[in-house]
């Protein structure tokens, strides 16, 4: 090996070794377990808190409510579609108080008549005509038994 | 005389591959490099593999997916910050299109082309695709974003420095840099909620069904029958994305 080479050698060795401190003090924890990413992240997206309880946290509490909404057309539906999110509710019922919705214009994101709606898909009418007599939908609809009508 | 030197400096040759071989096979093994030996396996079917279908002729325009989505997931409530949303496309008679998305849907939709000049119009759900073989991932300087093993596209956000390199790469337009954060965000099929047992929020909130959810290893669940009842098409299929958000009734005029 030429002698310019080998006083060098001492430098490069120094540079690998810095190379390898850094490295070992720069890259995070998990880094590369799985791939090339942290994989401490994944745990940490996972413990983030939830907003919407699922239909069955309110049916826990609320079996009249679920039993009469299962008996007609909105059957389907989760209980926070139209009343929003619940986990706050779910954890304490007194303080964190639920919507309730029941306007024109809140039956109407759903029923309002669109042509990109498909009629066999969902009953609509249009709000600005239908029944005018009453100001809201819930006036004359139970929205958790949407056929049984109030008079 | 030519021969011989020939033979010799092949062998040599192998003998310098075999040995650089042997290094670079030795050193994957070494831990910090465990991700070379990680992309060498096939990922096992111990995870499950989730994708979505979204079925458009169920879809009624609601919003409920595009507002719980905010809800769920604390997406800053200015109207141009979107994980999920839904837009109104109307085919005109004249061959012309209108694409609205009045706040991503959440405050519903107002008809704005005149009946008698649509040829055709449907609401159409949009949201992170999951790609398999993501444009977003594979252009992050840093390793921030990255597909966990479940198939969910997810962003780190203490080692995101918001470049924003990702944001321009979707093709779906799928990421937005956060106003406070500024980190890259997106949707993560409430990957939170997932982890407990829980439906994502849009498919909690989702009144006619029209969003399916499941595993594509278990040939058992919902999805699996979703995809073989329907003829069903992923978005700019041609950019080889590796979408996993299967559309049924998707127009070709979509984008």
């Amino acid at each position: 090996m030429p002698s310019q080479l080998k006083t060098l050698l001492p430098l490069l060795v120094v540079f690998i070794v810095i190379f390898f401190v850094a490295r070992h003090f720069l890259v995070p924890e998990s880094f590369g377990k799985y791939g090339h990413y942290r994989a401490n992240a994944m745990d940490e997206i996972a413990d983030l808190p939830i907003h919407y309880a699922g239909k069955e946290e309110c049916v826990a509490c609320h079996d009249k409510e679920a039993a009469l909404l299962a008996s007609d057309a909105h059957a389907g539906l989760s209980c926070e579609v139209c009343h929003g999110p619940g986990a706050k509710h779910a954890d304490d019922p007194e303080v964190n108080k639920l919507i309730k919705p029941g306007t024109r214009e809140d039956c109407g994101k759903c029923h309002n008549l669109n042509p990109a709606r498909k009629i066999e898909v969902i009953d609509q009418i249009d709000i600005k005509t239908h029944h005018l007599e009453k100001e809201n939908c819930i006036d004359c609809h139970n929205p958790h038994a949407v056929w049984e009508m109030k008079n | 005389m030519g021969n011989e030197k020939l033979n010799a400096s092949r062998r040599n040759f192998i003998r310098k591959s075999a040995l650089l071989a042997g290094t670079f096979m030795a050193s994957s093994a070494v831990k910090p490099f465990s991700a070379i030996l990680f992309a060498a396996n096939e990922p096992g079917k111990t995870e499950p593999w989730y994708a979505i279908g979204i079925d458009i002729e169920k879809c009624i325009g609601c919003g409920n997916c595009a507002k719980a989505c905010k809800s769920e997931n604390d997406v800053p409530k200015d109207p141009f910050y979107y994980r999920s949303w839904v837009e109104q496309y109307a085919i005109k008679n004249d061959g012309t299109m209108s694409v609205v998305s009045p706040n991503g849907g959440i405050d519903g939709f107002t008809q704005t082309v005149p009946d008698d000049e649509i040829y055709k119009t449907f609401f159409v759900p949009k949201m992170c695709n999951q790609c398999y073989k993501s444009p977003c991932v594979q252009v992050c300087p840093v390793g921030a974003t990255f597909v966990s093993p479940e198939g969910v596209v997810l962003v780190d956000e203490k080692y995101c420095m918001g470049c924003s390199y990702c944001v321009q790469a979707c093709p779906y337009g799928c990421r937005y840099l956060h106003p406070e954060k500024k980190t890259a965000d997106k949707c993560t099929l409430c990957y939170h909620r997932l982890k407990k047992g829980l439906k994502p929020a849009c498919f909690e909130v989702c009144p006619t069904g029209a969003r399916i959810y499941g595993d594509l290893h278990d040939e058992n669940d919902e999805l699996h029958n979703f995809l073989k009842d329907h003829n069903t098409q992923v978005l700019k299929p041609h950019l080889n994305t590796g979408s996993k958000l299967f559309y049924n009734g998707l127009s070709s005029e979509v984008r």
